[in-house]
């Protein structure tokens, strides 16, 4: 009889002593989602890749991406190309310089345009929407009168093809590497704005909010410690996917000749640009970045949509 | 003295539409002049089928919707006149439990940080210990384990859930709590803890309750006054055994008969009142009395006409009604426009000898509302 206490008592105490492990937040219980999710590993691993590539890349480059070390093995008036090779593991683009050099050096460009972008988009709209969701939870008229017109101007932004306002943005502020990241982190703006406002709009209304205000918690406290936190996680999802739209939409500007005026500067965009005259007899020559970019792309969208399943709280178990 | 008192509270919603700048097209007139007092350390119930307006009125005595008229007065101050800054303040006393526990709780707050949030906000206890020791009393007095602080609200039953929100609001140590809804969203064994828990603490610390809620068992059990809630007014009040032992007022009476008796012969018998038709559009709601398009007992004179007021019959009954003692004297049957009658055992229409206010077999008038009212 006494083991048998014993042992429910050494059960209680067992299961007591797990019982008082801390409690697992939002967000930790979401990272543990994302590290399960087959999806964010495989776009983890494409964006590590790609990152690493993008850092290392012109320190690992077995050529520089510049020189033309095979002039004379390459005619491109009598369409002669060369292939993959011991050497040039991609072959050589048409001006003879290494295709495999030029795809590592490239990746910097690219990764570089996308986080800029992105950051730019991110930090303007998360601001403006910001702003404007926590006048609206704030309350009062002035407060919606500001939501209403700040909302207005970034709905006149929204109503814009975003590649057009790219395309102009770019024509207006010269043709360079900067104004393809201004031009895209632009037409990023909005979206994020957009995104942010709604869901600040949306818990505004939620039951917590109320009873943080019936608790008689501070309004501003309010705002910023309970609506935005809750507001985040489809702004972080944006980030990420964002990413892929920004690097999809360097590489169109580059490829319409907005990018970097130097040609000679590798980049995914232009590359692909290039090749496409060639397209006929060096169909590869366009394939290698088309496929930089897509796979890139991929991986950043891979890893936004299993984030944006980690962090959905209907999924919360 | 009543501790709390409401004098002709008025909580309407302007609907607008508009492009750029919106225009107000009309009112939802939620609550309507409301007027009713609460003594300290009683219970006050609000019943009435949804969107009658009892959410909103328990909203608006803490200033959480803008109240449009009249006065909220709390231990004599009138807060609906408040800065907003001495209204927060005034929260302090005045505390809340919210009908969706989990809904209610922030997600990415532990329940220590959920606790501790209010004394923060009105500067209680000098430091996080001292907080700390003060979140471990309630909590264990609401019947939580302590290993609880560190531990999120999704990690709660909902049972659970409610008592974080019942702590919430006591270690404020308020004087009134407004209980929206309390229990509705729990199981009916967890019901029945979280009640007796509630009365357990206004017997232990004095509490002041409003409970609003729909089930009129959980309101007769824990009520020492109830008020019936009718599209934005009160249309009854009394002592919850006056009340429920002979309802006046027609409306109330069709709750009433809506709740099933647990003895089959006495259920047979009963008088049962069927209401026809919805609850009119609180945005245009019907001129004279507000229950004349479906009450039973709707006379030609005053009652499309004239609003009642609510009058006391005596015994602190008050009833909005022109007809109220007519009704229960039998001198006015129902008519059969408005209801559907059927009499007990019988299918089809009832005769028109019943006098309604009896407990007679013979009538039985039927409501669906008041069915899901009850529920």
């Amino acid at each position: 009889m006494s083991t048998k206490t014993d042992k429910i008592d050494r059960l209680a105490e067992l299961t007591a002593s797990t019982e008082t492990s801390t409690g697992a937040s939002l967000w930790v219980e979401a990272w543990r989602r994302l590290k399960s999710s087959k999806m964010a590993v495989i776009g983890a691993c494409i964006i590590g890749v790609f990152v690493v590539v993008a850092i290392v890349g012109p320190w690992v480059a077995p050529y520089s991406p510049t020189a033309q070390l095979w002039r004379g093995e390459v005619l491109t008036n009598q369409n002669v190309f060369v292939g993959p090779r011991a050497e040039n593991w991609l072959g050589l683009d048409h001006l003879a310089r290494d295709e495999f050099s030029r795809m590592l050096v490239g990746a910097r460009q690219t990764l570089l345009v996308g986080i800029v972008a992105t950051l730019l988009g991110f930090t303007v709209g998360a601001l403006v929407g910001g702003a404007s969701g926590a006048a609206l939870v704030l309350g009062g008229k002035v407060g919606r009168r500001i939501d209403t017109v700040v909302m207005r101007v970034i709905d006149m932004m929204l109503a814009l093809p975003s590649l057009l306002l790219a395309v102009s943005i770019a024509a207006v502020l010269g043709q360079s590497l900067t104004t393809v990241m201004i031009a895209v982190g632009v037409v990023q703006i909005p979206i994020f704005a957009r995104l942010l406002r709604g869901a600040m709009l949306a818990q505004g209304g939620s039951d917590y909010v109320l009873a943080a205000q019936a608790l008689g918690v501070r309004k501003r406290r309010i705002a910023l410690g309970h609506v935005l936190p809750n507001s985040l996680s489809p702004v972080i999802v944006q980030t990420t996917l964002s990413l892929a739209t920004a690097i999809i939409e360097a590489a169109a500007l580059s490829y319409l000749g907005l990018g970097n005026p130097d040609s000679a500067v590798p980049e995914w965009g232009v590359m692909l640009a290039q090749a496409q005259r060639y397209f006929d007899s060096a169909p590869m020559l366009a394939v290698y970045p088309a496929l930089g970019i897509i796979i890139t792309a991929l991986g950043f969208t891979l890893l936004g949509e299993a984030m944006r399943e980690a962090l959905d709280p209907k999924l919360r178990s | 003295m009543s501790l709390l008192q409401l004098n002709g509270v008025k909580v309407h919603f302007p609907v607008k539409k508009g492009i750029l700048f919106d225009r107000t097209v009309g009112h939802v007139y939620a609550v309507d002049g409301v007027s009713l007092s609460v003594e300290p350390g009683q219970t006050y119930g609000l019943v009435g089928e949804s969107g009658c307006g009892k959410t909103t009125l328990g909203r608006a005595v803490l200033r959480l919707v803008d109240i449009t008229d009249g006065e909220v007065v709390f231990d004599g101050t009138d807060l609906a006149k408040l800065p907003d800054e001495e209204m927060r303040r005034f929260r302090r006393r005045l505390q809340m439990v919210f009908q969706d526990p989990l809904g209610s709780l922030n997600p990415r707050q532990n329940i220590e940080s959920i606790l501790s949030e209010g004394m923060e906000a009105h500067g209680i206890g000098a430091d996080q210990t001292e907080r700390r020791e003060r979140i471990r009393k309630i909590l264990a007095r609401v019947g939580l384990p302590a290993n609880a602080l560190s531990r999120y609200p999704h990690e709660f039953s909902g049972g659970q859930r409610q008592r974080i929100g019942i702590a919430r609001a006591l270690v404020l140590e308020p004087d009134v709590i407004i209980c929206d809804e309390p229990v509705s969203a729990l199981d009916v064994s967890i019901q029945a803890q979280v009640i007796n828990l509630l009365e357990e603490l206004q017997q232990e610390m004095g509490l002041t309750y409003v409970v609003i809620a729909h089930d009129l068992a959980v309101v007769r059990h824990i009520s020492d006054v109830v008020g019936v809630m009718y599209l934005g007014s009160l249309v009854e009040e009394a002592p919850s055994d006056t009340l429920y032992a002979e309802p006046r007022h027609p409306y109330t009476r069709a709750l009433m008969s809506a709740v099933p008796v647990p003895d089959p012969e006495v259920e047979d018998n009963r008088e049962r009142i069927l209401l026809t038709g919805d609850l009119p559009s609180p945005a245009n709601p019907p001129a004279g009395c507000r229950f004349h398009t479906r009450c039973p007992w709707k006379q030609d004179t005053l009652c499309a006409t004239d609003r009642p007021e609510l009058r006391d019959l005596g015994g602190g009954h008050k009833v909005a009604c022109h007809w109220a003692e007519e009704i229960a004297d039998g001198r006015i049957s129902p008519t059969h426009n408005a209801a559907q009658v059927v009499p007990a055992g019988h299918d089809g229409h009832g005769g028109d000898d019943g006098d309604g206010g009896s407990t007679g077999p013979a009538e039985a008038v039927k409501t669906e509302k008041a069915a899901t009212a009850a529920e």
